[in-house]
């Protein structure tokens, strides 16, 4: 292998916090119902912390089945005395008045943000918060044209919508699941994940003053029984889930014997598959921003790499190059490229399958940086040697860890890619166009990043095939979600 | 043969785009930003290359050269003076007792137009005044007419007569179409013996930008990894203030690392950078916001 | 003397082939006077596992031919069932219908086949996007076959599993159709026109079985991606979803009105939706 580039520099960055000073945090979160903030009827509080130090941020409302009948309820009411008797221009404009207040308080939700789930500033700051934005803009206007998107049809909204979110893209999560149901004319029950309830809370003081009636959107906090209270009530209409595979499967049973619609959007193991034709640099870059973007807590994370063997060595040589510049640290710090893991559990189940890669035998590299003492890190993690019978390249780790293979053609690539039960996503490097178009065709995964991995936007739909769980996301697609057609 | 990477030019510009915007999102403060606009400040060639230069104009730049600002304590001198060959024997006896380099223009600079002869010709004027380092230009008609050896040959020849003194190939980027193009040259470039590539004459718009600049860098690194030689960078052109050259820091930090963060391997071809690089320094030190009338201009 | 009639065996369609049951049972079709009409396989697991196997084998091949050659194919299909149309006549009259209603059926279910197989060609570029996205990127999104699709006909037409079937495989899925319990003959004899219509082998497998027997061993196959039932029974339709959340199955549930309508929203609904991005610049 070439010998390495020596990264360790006399010139380092100084410390650049991002400021906090402008952040108005409360002790205490209450349950968002009806449109006001309203204590827990069994008056449970759960703390919440920030990941990087594992410090308490603030205390939130649990969620009891009592406070669900009543957030179900308030949803109801809202929508059907309410919410569907306001025409979809006027719908359109509560939208947009939303994701114009949260473009003016951007940097205080980016802090937030990753206060509560560890993720880097940078990050949440030119991405998360960014693209929530973008995303109630984009669906605003959809509200009064809908009758264009579906020809010969006439949609007819749903009723009321349970939305359960996770903690890797919290607000983003939240706007992916709540503007397209307004704007379908749906009324919304949402609960944020246990670990990141912030920016949802944060969310609902945007909402209460953006004086969208109340009840339209109640927001709920709590963890997996919180969850399943909202998937059994009898007058919700719609789940959509975005989650482990494990829980997907869980809700599908659930409301098998309803008529509840259901999206569900689930756990991938993405392949990304390196040619020797590659602009290789990208490909590099790619393939980092893949799997150690938001520290590898992504759905549809590049976390299977597959190198063709002609350029194994000097591209595994970039590669670890290349991590050695990752810099781990304080999310807050604008300069951090990898921050907190979101928590312990999720920290314990990483470590576990760091541990099963070495003892399945294939060869482990970390790199050099130097991780706080306090709070949950994982120093970006490469598996060489590794086959597909290992675990760790057939189950979701969620964490900033690449395993690698080889291959050797082009059916090879394409058979090992699609040998998972999932298929969320993949990528594809290489120069030549009509290879691309080849693999983009025989790839069975929702998205597909060619010559470009991790990118997303609101007018392009995304979700995944197989156990990636089902319906669109984004886009004309995600209107389907929403409507009764 | 084995897989080469030093035959694989395929660039895409938009994850080159990507990268150079992490880069430049990089926030340097206080002691990183002083140590990193000083470390700049060392790496200029301090240019003058117009119609317009006489005696004395390459005289004050000189005289620039050895006193950035005076007032200030601890600060380093630019790497090196690029001037015409006329003018080398000029900026070389202003410099006799400093380190600092004269570097000069050759091979029908600008443009590269003329003959070979007449280029090895004026090659020989600018060693024979005491250049200690040559800034030749590539012939670009030739290059993007596919005649890859003769501009390979052409170099080479340079090369020959430079000998020691340190060769720097300005691949005139923006000339050369597409990012693979200009991997293609620096590649061509090292393998023909350049002990630079530079980016730009300065003359062309666009001249160094930060997305040429990094496919350079990596091609430096390609034929590191490749050959274990090192090769050092100037972009040149377009480079005026001290947050862009920061973002060059940067970049060149992250790309090549520690080998290269030396004057003797990385320079900025800049005529205004400095009095910038200046007021940002007096700014750190007093805390005030700078004017250039505090500044001398050459 | 009267010319005593050869009575037709009416075998499982798998792969191509007119198998009997790898388990040698079979269900005996009456007329409503009681009356012997054929003995019908009863199509086991077994059976079904294979006929997975075949259409897994097949939707390489199908889903890769051109939407104009899948159009043609089925056109054909509409062809070979135009010739046949006696036949089948007979087939669903000797189950004690009308021969007016008989031939009604078999009018609409040729009419059905050629709607489908225009189709073909047409769908993806209503349901197909190009997304403007706020980067430089060309972004596009088209629908993709599911894959091997489980087809569950419990209703009220002879033909129903031929709606069913034909907008599932427009789209390049490949089917795995329980036929009717009430007309299993007339889904036998129809797999004698696939089989001689250029359909691929393994495209279109027809068990006939018991009731109740399979619906569930579908569910829980995780070869399988999706479930298309017309059902009017709840508790099947329920149960059905429960097993399929095995493999996250998709389970499409078709109504007795949406059976009989003509429109792409079955051909779109087994369809997956694909985005790809690749960034724009030189």
């Amino acid at each position: 292998m070439p010998k390495s580039i020596k990264f360790k520099t006399n010139w380092d960055y100084s410390p650049a916090p991002e400021s906090t000073s402008h952040i108005r945090l409360k002790k205490k979160y209450e349950l968002f119902i009806n449109g006001k903030f309203i204590p827990p009827i069994e008056n449970k509080y759960f703390e919440t912390i920030n990941p990087a130090n594992e410090e308490v941020i603030a205390e939130v409302a649990l969620a009891s089945k009592k406070d669900i009948d009543k957030a179900v309820q308030s949803a109801k009411n809202a929508y059907e005395k309410v919410w569907s008797k306001i025409s979809p221009q006027e719908k359109g404009k509560y939208i947009f008045r939303i994701a114009r207040m949260i473009q003016e308080r951007a940097r205080e939700f980016a802090v937030v943000e990753s206060l509560n789930g560890g993720k880097p500033i940078r990050e949440s700051r030119d991405i998360d918060i960014p693209l929530a934005a973008n995303h109630f803009f984009y669906y605003a206007g959809w509200a009064d044209k809908l009758k264009y998107a579906f020809p010969n049809k006439s949609p007819k909204s749903i009723g009321v919508c349970g939305q359960i979110i996770p903690w890797n893209f919290p607000l983003l999560m939240a706007a992916w699941k709540i503007a397209p149901a307004l704007a379908c004319g749906n009324t919304v029950v949402l609960k944020p994940a246990e670990t990141t309830p912030l920016t949802a809370m944060l969310l609902a003081e945007i909402i209460q003053e953006s004086e969208l009636p109340d009840g339209v959107v109640n927001i709920v906090n709590g963890g997996g029984e919180t969850g399943a209270e909202i998937v059994k009530h009898k007058n919700v209409d719609k789940i959509a889930f975005t989650g482990s595979t494990e829980v997907g499967k869980i809700i599908q049973t659930i409301i098998a014997d309803t008529n509840k619609k259901l999206t569900l959007e689930l756990g991938g193991k993405a392949a990304q598959i390196v040619f020797d034709d590659a602009p290789i640099d990208q490909a590099v870059e790619g393939i980092i921003n893949g799997i150690f973007f938001n520290q590898g807590h992504v759905c549809c994370a590049g976390s299977r790499l597959y190198v063709q063997e002609s350029i194994y060595e000097i591209f595994i040589r970039k590669l670890i190059d290349r991590m050695e510049t990752l810099i781990v640290g304080n999310p807050l710090d604008k300069n951090t490229d990898i921050g907190a893991i979101n928590s312990k559990p999720q920290l314990d189940k990483i470590n576990y399958y760091l541990k099963i890669g070495q003892t399945e035998g294939a060869e482990i590299f970390q790199t050099n940086c130097a991780i706080p003492k306090k709070g949950y890190w994982c120093k970006p993690t490469l598996f060489l040697h590794t086959s597909q019978s290992h675990r760790i390249i057939q189950e979701e780790i969620f964490g900033p860890v690449l395993a690698v293979q080889t291959f050797r053609t082009i059916d090879e690539a394409i058979e090992k890619a699609n040998n998972t039960p999932y298929g969320l996503s993949a990528g594809i490097w290489t120069d030549k166009g009509s290879k691309i178009f080849h693999l983009a065709k025989k790839l069975r995964a929702g998205v597909i990043w060619a010559n470009t991995f991790n990118k997303f936007d609101p007018s392009s739909p995304f979700g995944g095939y197989k156990e990636s769980g089902f319906g669109r996301e984004g886009g004309i697609h995600g209107l389907t979600s929403y409507l009764n057609l | 043969m084995k897989f080469n990477i030093l035959n694989q030019f395929a660039i895409d510009k938009i994850g080159v785009d990507e990268r150079v915007a992490r880069f430049s999102s990089r926030s340097i403060k206080s002691k990183s930003k002083v140590e990193g606009l000083k470390l700049a400040l060392s790496m200029i060639d301090l240019t003058t290359l117009e119609g317009s230069d006489t005696i004395g104009k390459v005289r004050q730049l000189c005289f620039k050269a050895m006193h950035l600002h005076d007032a200030m304590a601890n600060l380093p001198t630019v790497a090196a003076v690029c001037v015409y060959p006329a003018m080398v024997r000029y900026a070389k006896h202003e410099l006799k007792n400093t380190n600092i380099k004269v570097a000069s223009v050759a091979t029908a600079f600008p443009s590269g137009q003329s003959s070979t002869k007449i280029k090895i010709e004026e090659t020989k004027l600018a060693v024979g005044e005491g250049a200690d380092e040559v800034d030749m230009v590539i012939s670009r008609g030739k290059f993007l007419a596919g005649e890859y050896e003769f501009v390979s040959d052409e170099i080479k020849t340079i090369k020959d007569i430079c000998g020691k003194i340190h060769l720097k190939v300005i691949l005139e980027t923006g000339e050369l179409d597409s990012l693979d193009m200009i991997r293609h040259a620096s590649i061509l470039a090292m393998q023909s013996g350049a002990d630079f590539i530079k980016t730009s004459t300065g003359k062309i718009q666009p001249a160094s930008t930060m997305q040429f600049t990094l496919v350079m860098l990596e091609a430096i690194r390609d034929y590191f990894y490749s050959t274990g030689k090192i090769i050092g960078m100037k972009p040149a052109g377009g480079i005026s203030n001290s947050k862009t050259a920061l973002q060059y820091l940067v970049m060149l930090k992250e790309t090549l690392g520690e080998d290269w963060m030396t004057p003797k391997l990385f320079r900025f071809g800049a005529s205004r950078l400095a009095n910038d690089i200046l007021m940002q320094l007096v700014k750190e030190e007093k805390g005030n916001y700078q004017s250039l009338d505090y500044f001398s201009k050459d | 003397m009267k010319r005593l009639e050869v009575l037709k065996t009416y075998k499982l369609f798998i792969n191509g082939e007119f198998p009997r049951t790898e388990s040698g049972r079979y269900l005996q079709l009456k007329n409503k006077s009681g009356k012997l009409i054929a003995n019908i396989s009863s199509a086991s697991r077994k059976d079904f596992r294979n006929s997975v196997v075949a259409a897994r084998n097949a939707f390489d091949n199908w889903s890769n031919r051109t939407p104009f050659n899948r159009g043609q194919i089925i056109y054909r299909i509409a062809e070979m069932l135009e010739g046949r149309k006696s036949q089948f006549v007979e087939e669903i009259m000797s189950l004690g219908i009308s021969k007016h209603t008989a031939l009604k059926e078999i009018d609409n279910a040729i009419d059905f086949t050629i709607y489908i197989a225009g189709w073909c060609d047409k769908y993806q570029q209503i349901i197909s996007s190009v997304n403007p996205v706020s980067t430089s990127h060309f972004n596009f999104s088209f629908a993709e076959p599911m894959g091997v699709v489980g087809i569950i006909s419990d209703n009220n037409s002879p033909f129903g599993f031929l709606r069913l079937m034909l907008s599932v495989i427009a789209g390049g899925n490949c089917a795995i159709v329980v036929a009717n319990e009430k007309y299993p003959n007339v889904a036998i004899s129809f797999s004698e026109v696939l089989q001689t219509s250029d359909l691929p082998k393994g495209v279109v497998n027809i068990l006939t079985a018991k009731k109740n027997e399979l619906p569930q061993h579908i569910a829980t196959h995780l070869d399988v991606n999706a479930i298309v039932i017309a059902t009017n029974n709840d508790k099947e339709l329920s149960e059905i979803k429960r097993s399929s959340s095995v493999n996250v199955k998709r389970v499409i549930s078709v109504s007795e009105t949406e059976l009989n309508i003509l429109s792409p929203d079955l051909i779109l609904s087994t369809q997956e939706i694909k985005t790809t991005w690749h960034p724009i610049g030189i």
